[in-house]
């Protein structure tokens, strides 16, 4: 057997648990880490500029190819940067390792120099968190950090290392376990066949079904068994802004995505259904708005890995606890062997009245000859890339129209953060999806509010050669902000609005990287297909677009489902 | 509603404080807490009592069985089951008043477990009621001091909470 110093196990562990990339940031505590990287050349290691960028493109990494990120920091501040990606992470349920390093056990509580709890300061925001006690158990821990975060309901999980367990000269066997097994964890791995048999039957009988999908659907790489199924029903589909991509857009029984910000025609048909089948997706605040007055006529059917997702807002009639994938494909071969048909004069009718809703167009915005309207910047990027870019965002309207007008067929390309809602997220994000997909188009749509929040990684940028497009969506305020105070605050723009904006362009060539300005309508066509064509070159593209536009639909406050904003003057 | 929940933890550091951060961050009561190692030393029990609608109430369970070191729990409220709680209590014991104390504590079947002249520290078990009950029985104006170990509960029956 091989003996290796606690550090060398580490990263030895990280190679036999396949790892290729680590975002991190070296300091004190990981600096026998960070020399055990430095002497081997299988895990490839990016410096960003500041610890919070490394989680979130650890975190964009993840949820583009569906493996689970890596971050190294190290104790204190490095560590304490991390949080808002950890619990963006968290939010979102996305599969990531967070690797810290804690001052030496000898220090740990005396307030030494960058001692920080790690532990305790990131328990509300992990999966799970496991500290090093002995350089033995490193590989131990590093396989069942692994296991935690990529099972089950994925998350983060970090991993604390005081700095005396990778001790350069103490070395210890190594073997990587190939299994990890914990009594108290046990996923399920299949769904109860008595319930799933009970809601294909309500499923069958069902005559105004509509089915609502979420992250879950994604994480669990399901869209292929959801798809099947839905086209064998027949029935309307809508999903979460999580669930983009989870069932292509483009087809007609795709009604949109719901919520508030979601269609029209998806936000009605949910209310008048009378059967919801709801696949990995959580009834959040932000879907359901009044949960009184939440889809008073239909019995509600959840699958979800998660128990404690089912009714935990909404009460489900049939609860499924299982991975989306198996249930789904048990729930399609039910409804393939079932005598049982679904009726084809309530679905039809069902259809018409949903053809009424979609007719009434309720997705819809004013087009001005000489202002760029926000919205036809995202369609027109989506007819440019064919709707096959991988599409970070930011935190606020550009988030909200690129969801809704970029048009997603695949899964795992529209890439935001829909629980935490965290602002600085869209480029680093970008970053971690374009290193792995680097004959890809990657966008990050973003706003001058955002993108500020994480715009030293344009450095980053340089050094990894990471040629993403920055489409900065430039209304010079907070738009969200503004938006909610023009509707509720009599247009009080209490700091919603940014005083001082730098010259990005000016900024972006000091990063080494190209720079667009685009202000006139007319220029707009071209200069976007102009700056997708520079293939190799990071391009920060400034758009000054409507000032005063608002985001519509938009459900009306404590309102139900079908209570909706549908222009500054229109209301339903 | 009051309930009981048990639970089986895996007797790690931290474990603990997930269980106590948990009831904090999701806004759930905790009213008493007990915990200590069971007879398997990987393994402590713990026994948390908390009030909520059935709704809360499955959320804690499902929130708690969530947590990775959490291996089994239970709500014994949901079935017949025993509670006990220590009490000791230091009570004002001069004069007349000793007999009376004395008797009380017979009632009660407590015990009489430290005796100065004008003190006497009296032991108690029993469900929370019963602690409840003695306190009110002797009078909280001669009561200096009262310490209380929180509930703990074990099924009734063949039922057991174990591996």
């Amino acid at each position: 057997m091989e003996l290796l110093s606690g550090a060398d196990m580490l990263i030895r562990s990280l190679q036999d648990e396949g790892i290729e990339y680590i975002y991190g940031y070296p300091g004190g505590a990981a600096l026998h880490i960070y020399d055990a990287l430095f002497r081997q050349d299988k895990v490839k290691h990016i410096l960003v500029r500041h610890e919070q960028a490394a989680v979130h493109m650890a975190d964009g990494y993840a949820r583009a190819t569906g493996k689970p990120g890596t971050v190294l920091v190290t104790s204190g501040p490095g560590a304490t940067n991390t949080i808002t990606g950890i619990a963006t992470a968290f939010m979102d349920s996305i599969p990531m390792v967070v690797l810290c390093g804690q001052v030496a056990s000898t220090l740990i509580g005396e307030d030494a120099f960058q001692e920080t709890d790690m532990i305790g300061v990131s328990r509300p925001v992990v999966k799970h968190n496991l500290s090093v006690r002995h350089p033995e158990e490193i590989p131990e821990v590093v396989r069942k950090a692994y296991y935690i975060a990529a099972t089950g309901r994925p998350g983060p999980v970090v991993v604390d290392i005081p700095k005396d367990m990778t001790t350069p000269n103490e070395r210890y066997e190594y073997s990587y376990p190939k299994k990890v097994k914990l009594r108290s964890y046990n996923p399920a791995i299949r769904g109860h066949a008595g319930q799933i048999k009970k809601a294909v039957d309500m499923m069958l009988a069902a005559r105004r079904p509509i089915i609502y999908a979420g992250g879950g659907v994604i994480l669990g790489k399901a869209s292929d068994q959801l798809t099947e199924l839905v086209r064998t029903l027949g029935y309307p589909i809508t999903n979460t802004l999580m669930g983009i991509g989870c069932y292509p857009a483009s087809d007609k029984q795709h009604l949109g995505w719901l919520g508030m910000h979601g269609t029209y025609e998806a936000n009605m048909a949910m209310h008048h259904s009378d059967l919801i089948l709801c696949v990995g997706a959580r009834f959040d605040d932000r879907v359901t708005n009044a949960t009184e007055k939440f889809c008073p006529g239909a019995r509600i059917i959840h699958i979800d890995i998660d128990p404690a997702s089912i009714s935990k807002t909404i009460d489900a009639d049939v609860p499924i606890v299982g991975p989306v994938d198996a249930v789904l494909k048990e729930m399609l071969s039910l409804v393939k062997e079932s005598k049982e048909k679904p009726d084809a004069d309530a679905l039809g009718s069902w259809w018409k009245q949903i053809e009424e809703w979609r007719a009434f167009h309720g997705m819809r915005y004013e087009t001005s000859d000489d202002v760029i309207k926000p919205q036809e910047v995202i369609e027109m990027l989506c007819r440019l890339t064919n709707g096959e870019a991988f599409v970070t965002s930011d935190v606020g309207q550009h988030q909200m129209f690129a969801a809704q007008y970029y048009k997603f067929d695949k899964p795992n390309r529209w890439i935001n953060s829909g629980g935490l809602g965290t602002m600085g997220f869209g480029l680093p994000a970008a970053m971690g999806v374009k290193l792995t997909h680097p004959n890809d188009e990657v966008l990050c749509i973003t706003g001058e509010g955002s993108i500020q929040m994480n715009i030293q990684e344009l450095s980053t940028c340089k050094q990894y050669n990471l040629p993403v497009k920055i489409i900065n969506l430039n209304n010079q305020a907070l738009g969200m902000v503004k938006q909610w105070q023009d509707m509720n605050y009599e247009s009080r723009h209490s700091q919603s609005y940014m005083e001082s904006l730098p010259d990005f362009i000016k900024l972006a060539e000091a990063y080494g990287h190209k720079g667009v300005l685009i202000d006139k309508k007319a220029d707009l066509e071209a200069k976007l297909k102009e700056v997708l064509a520079m293939k190799d070159e990071l391009v920060f593209v400034d758009i000054y677009v409507d000032r005063f536009e608002h985001v519509y639909p938009m459900q009306v406050a404590r309102g139900s489902m079908k209570d909706m904003w549908l222009s500054k003057t229109e209301r339903v | 509603m009051r309930r009981i929940i048990s639970v089986l933890l895996e007797n790690e550091p931290g474990a603990l404080s997930r269980v106590v951060g948990l009831f904090s961050q999701r806004n759930y009561n905790i009213e008493t807490l007990t915990v200590a190692p069971t007879e398997d030393e990987t393994l402590s029990r713990l026994t948390v009592t908390t009030t909520g609608s059935d709704k809360v109430i499955e959320q804690i369970t499902k929130q708690l069985n969530k947590l990775i070191e959490v291996v089994k729990l239970v709500d014994l409220t949901e079935g017949s089951h025993i509670e006990r709680e220590l009490m000791l209590v230091k009570l004002k014991a001069t004069g007349s008043q000793r007999a009376e104390i004395k008797r009380t504590v017979d009632i009660f079947r407590g015990q009489i477990v430290d005796v100065t002249s004008s003190v006497y520290t009296v032991q108690l078990a029993g469900d929370s009621e019963k602690l409840d009950g003695f306190i009110q029985a002797v009078g909280t104006s001669g009561v200096l001091e009262v310490v209380r170990t929180g509930v703990s509960g074990i099924a009734r029956g063949e039922k057991v909470l174990s591996l």
